[in-house]
């Protein structure tokens, strides 16, 4: 029997090793795996590499988890927020490396990696400081700018409702980056606020297929 | 002359989407373009983070915390809104589904090149967003802005000196003073303000203006 239900974050966890690159979903605080990124934060792992859209606000999530000092790097479209100070500390002092990246070239990077596509052409960014030293192209008369995939070791991602097949639904916009970062990952782990028996979650309202899934973990 | 203040600059840019059209409101002043589309008129907007239908702020107490703009602000869904995820979402921009986006900037150059996310400071802590992808992905890219810095410098400027959004992605600009369309010949001036002519203007504005039609 198929069972991708864990009993508990630390299990799901278990397994991240220093040096991981982590997909971690979310758009600011919606969709946000909170329970997952306190997970890892006890877990321990060091020296991560963090892919997300944000970089956290407040004393919470992805900022506790900068603040622990577990992150080398951060690839993400917009790390300056009003409270995002412990960003702010960490790049300031020299302690975190940041790779910029335009919003959509960072969905359509990962996105890429899920799906197997080798690189891809992008018309964002181009002519700008964030394309700068990479290969460019003019394919019908429009400039595109080369970018590659961003794979992840795992992606933390958090969903309503699961079943132990891995199938997901999300809720309004936290469903953000959650699809594509499960797909662009070798491990992808759910958090959801409900674990329904299979056939519960109507077939034709599944967004993310199972075979993305590897994990899910139920939070209150 | 009758400097616009924004919400008169709003009402100036909501006068052009016409009915039907999709439409990202960039954040901070373009944002205020959505409470001056007349209620006879149906445009749907489109929120980056993955929100086609956005309706109004919430009343106080019905804030869902799933449920917010691209500036993180809590928002509503209209009937026969939907939902989806990133990819799909600047898909709809860079794959040239959204009719029209309105964005702020720094500075706009003759050419339409857009220079709206960094000043370029070296202590300035960089972040993007969605700017690159609206910037070359709408079809038409309205910029709302001030015509003149808090210095009085112009923001229409021969050459961006502020890093680029985008190179030649600008079709319009709307100000307090003017409104400009980007040709091929360079920038036209469409409209001026009641008590401004188009030599004043050119004169605020410090580049070679094209004058009306």
């Amino acid at each position: 029997m198929i069972n991708k239900i864990y009993d508990s974050i630390a299990s799901a966890l278990a397994d991240v090793k220093d040096g991981s690159t982590i997909l971690v979903g979310g758009f600011g605080d919606a969709g946000l795996p909170t329970a997952l990124i306190d997970g890892l934060i006890e877990q321990g792992a060091r020296d991560l590499v963090i892919v997300s859209n944000n970089a956290g606000t407040g004393d919470h999530g992805l900022a506790a988890l900068l603040k622990a000092g577990r992150v080398r790097k951060i690839i993400c479209s917009f790390p300056r927020q009003p409270d995002s100070t412990a960003f702010d500390d960490l790049y300031r002092a020299g302690k975190i490396e940041l790779e910029l990246v335009p919003q959509g070239n960072l969905a359509e990077r990962i996105r890429a990696a899920g799906a197997g596509i080798g690189a891809l052409y992008t018309p964002t960014g181009y002519g700008t400081l964030l394309a700068e030293g990479k290969e460019t192209r003019e394919i019908n008369g429009r400039h595109y700018v080369l970018e590659y995939p961003i794979h992840g070791d795992f992606a933390l991602i958090s969903a309503l409702r699961g079943d132990r097949w891995g199938n997901l639904v999300y809720r309004k916009t936290g469903r953000n980056f959650g699809p594509i970062m499960a797909m662009a990952a070798k491990v992808a782990v759910a958090q959801v606020k409900e674990v329904v028996e299979l056939g519960e979650i109507d077939p034709e309202t599944v967004v993310t297929p199972g075979i993305f899934v590897q994990r899910v973990v139920q939070v209150a | 002359m009758k400097r616009l203040d924004r919400n008169q600059m709003a009402a100036r840019v909501a006068r052009d989407i016409p009915e039907g059209s999709y439409v990202n409101l960039g954040i901070g002043l373009p944002t205020l373009v959505a409470n001056h589309i007349s209620r006879d008129r149906e445009i749907i907007l489109h929120t980056e983070n993955g929100l086609l239908g956005m309706g109004p702020a919430p009343a106080p107490g019905e804030e869902d915390p799933d449920l917010i703009n691209a500036g993180k602000q809590p928002v509503t869904a209209l009937p026969g809104a939907s939902f989806f995820h990133h990819a799909d979402s600047f898909a709809m921009m860079r794959g040239g589904h959204l009719d029209f986006c309105v964005l702020g900037a720094y500075q706009v150059s003759t050419r339409g090149d857009l220079a709206n996310w960094h000043t370029g400071a070296p202590d300035a802590i960089p972040a993007v967003g969605g700017a690159m992808d609206l910037a070359i992905g709408a079809r038409k890219v309205f910029i709302m802005m001030e015509h003149l810095t808090k210095k009085g410098e112009s923001k229409i400027v021969k050459e961006c000196t502020y890093p680029l959004t985008g190179v030649r992605c600008v079709s319009r600009v709307y100000t307090d003073l003017a409104v400009l369309d980007v040709t091929p010949e360079g920038m036209r001036v469409v409209e001026m303000v009641e008590g401004l002519d188009f030599e004043q203007l050119q004169e605020l504005s410090g580049v070679e203006l094209l004058p009306p039609l």
